[in-house]
């Protein structure tokens, strides 16, 4: 293996292992002008080799345009998590998910799996109400710490309400989008391109600002 | 390209949580050096224990590298957690991550303690031990919090990688604002250095820092002001030798002046020191009885990492004596 020694490879074999159901990786590359679409190719054919549980679908943003778009993926490299029945599930990583967000990516997975984590019921009635679209972006840097722990939270959110869609985005390989978003400290958490908060904050806190754009 | 696979909360098979519906011995609050060993030993007594953290890991996981704890010459931060949230997985203490505590109650007259956290859960618990840290200090000038996540930044490993090619400034003199020079020397075009006095840092990193060509040092100068448009674009400062004031130009600021406590929560029920930290006894005991604290966020001189896992262990041992001591 290029990217995951032994032991690393063991952890998440058993990490994996905690999946309840099959989960497809469905990875938007493109033939030119990506510089890191071939590594993140590599990167998640070994990650997804760990487990039988896990299926890797390589798709071309171009190619594939009809699944590009109904995806909503608009960047390469893009990995899409389906669940069994290959259901989009509102989630996106645009960028390699290795460094920190390997967690959020485990996270994620795990979640699209069925395996999922309960939320306090303060929480999920609050998210039960959000009606209207929400599209959440999280830049990260793969350095950070704190990162992933904002990404997995974006996604639960989205997973819990077919309303809210949410992307990470890294920060370096995006690095014109992360100047227009003016990300300079990570995680950046931007709601529907007009809100935003830096930090992995809370749910409620990104509950609180995606209420802000309920009203009307 | 690696991975830096976070061991603490992804194994979701056998994850330990805490119940409300016993009393513990001992709940502990934050999950850094001086709670996780004041778990660590607790256990080690017996103890019913479990710990409620915002974040495993605590400040360390913001350290690039650590070469200052017995046993390890140099490893990262992460690592070094890593090896710590290993050792108290292994004894099974139960642990509730992502959940904050608000406040402890006290019930009546009894020994009886209640830890409160921000979703409303509310855990019983015969003793608590504070173990919450600290958090960066501002600089407190005008235009820090105005251009806070537009250039002004608190985490050199977090964010140092948007400022490739640029040049950044770095407030502060001690260790970790020399760290972050250090780290952001390696990425960036140049750093430059401000303290409002002499290095305090040790001179080894001093002596470290020393051998990167594009690192200017600016001492017995003061940050006044954090200027910029829709970015910061500068800082205005004061070079107290010759008092006169010039701006320096810089896309980032990288505030590294020390640390505050995490204390607020606890100001209404503990006695606090004029820097906002916990008062504690030779034991960690705190101003109300069956509440002890340990590490940063008490007002033991020096915070390190070995400090506050060493005090982490006194106060295990002070709350299984103290727990001897009242009916249960
Ligand atoms: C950049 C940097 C570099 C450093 N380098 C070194 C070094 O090389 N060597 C060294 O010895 N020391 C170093 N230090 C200092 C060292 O990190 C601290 O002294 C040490 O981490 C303190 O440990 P602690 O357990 O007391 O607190 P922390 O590590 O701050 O942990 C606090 C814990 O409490 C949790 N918490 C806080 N509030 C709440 C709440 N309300 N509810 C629930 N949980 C809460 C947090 O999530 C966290 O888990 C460095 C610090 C920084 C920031």
């Amino acid at each position: 293996m290029k990217y995951l020694n032994e032991e690393v490879a063991k952890q998440l074999e058993e990490i994996f292992s905690g999946m309840k159901d099959d989960v497809t990786v469905a990875l938007f590359t493109k033939e030119d002008d990506c510089e890191s679409c071939e590594d993140t190719n590599d990167f998640i054919s070994e990650l997804i080799s760990v487990s039988p549980k896990l299926h890797l679908e390589n798709l071309d943003i171009d190619k594939d345009s009809d699944k590009a778009n109904e995806f909503e993926v608009l960047m390469a490299p893009s990995i899409v998590l389906l669940d069994k029945d290959k259901n989009y599930k509102r989630i996106k990583f645009n960028g390699v998910p290795s460094g920190h967000e390997i967690n959020s990516f485990i996270s994620s997975v795990i979640e699209v799996s069925g395996n999922s984590q309960k939320l306090s019921d303060e929480i999920q009635a609050r998210i039960e109400k959000i009606n209207k679209p929400v599209n959440i972006k999280v830049f990260v840097t793969l350095a950070c710490p704190h990162c992933a722990g904002a990404v997995q939270k974006a996604h639960k959110l989205a997973l819990e309400n077919p309303n809210i869609q949410a992307d990470m985005i890294e920060a370096q390989t995006f690095f014109d989008m992360s100047e227009e978003y003016n990300v300079s400290s990570v995680p950046k958490i931007v709601i529907n391109d007009e809100f935003e908060f830096v930090g992995n904050q809370p749910l409620e806190v990104f509950l609180d600002e995606i209420e802000k754009t309920q009203v009307a | 390209m690696d991975v830096n696979l976070n061991l603490s909360s992804n194994t979701s098979k056998e994850k330990l949580t805490l119940d409300k519906e016993i009393i513990y011995d001992l709940i502990v609050i934050g999950g850094g050096p001086a709670g996780l060993n004041t778990a660590l030993y607790a256990k080690r007594k017996g103890l019913n224990v479990g710990i409620i953290a915002r974040d495993l890991g605590g400040q360390v996981l913001d350290t690039s590298s650590v070469e200052n704890y017995l046993g390890f010459v140099s490893l990262s931060g992460e690592e070094l957690m890593k090896k710590f949230i290993n050792h108290v997985n292994e004894l099974k203490v139960p642990i509730l991550e992502y959940e904050e505590v608000e406040t402890i109650r006290l019930k009546d007259s009894s020994s009886l303690r209640e830890v409160v956290l921000k979703n409303g859960l509310v855990f019983n618990t015969y003793s608590v031990v504070i173990a919450t840290g600290s958090k960066p200090r501002r600089l407190g000038v005008p235009g820090e919090k105005e251009y806070s996540g537009k250039g002004v930044c608190y985490c050199a490993i977090c964010d140092g990688p948007l400022f490739a090619g640029e040049e950044v400034i770095v407030a502060g003199g001690g260790n970790s604002a020399v760290e972050a020079a250090i780290d952001l020397a390696k990425i960036t075009k140049k750093v430059t250095i401000i303290h409002r006095s002499q290095f305090r840092a040790d001179q080894i990193l001093i002596d470290q820092l020393a051998k990167f060509d594009n690192v200017e040092s600016k001492l017995q100068t003061q940050i006044l002001e954090v200027q910029g448009d829709k970015f910061m674009t500068g800082v205005k400062v004061l070079n107290k030798n010759s008092s006169t004031e010039e701006i320096i130009e810089s896309a980032g600021l990288f505030v590294e002046i020390g640390y505050l406590p995490n204390s607020e929560i606890f100001a209404d029920l503990l006695e606090l020191n004029e820097r906002n930290e916990i008062v504690v006894d030779g034991h960690g005991k705190t101003s109300v009885e069956g509440i002890y604290a340990a590490g940063d966020v008490t007002d033991i001189p020096y915070k390190q990492i070995i400090m506050s896992a060493g005090d982490g262990a006194k106060c295990a041992l002070a709350v299984n004596e103290y727990l001897n001591t009242i009916n249960k």
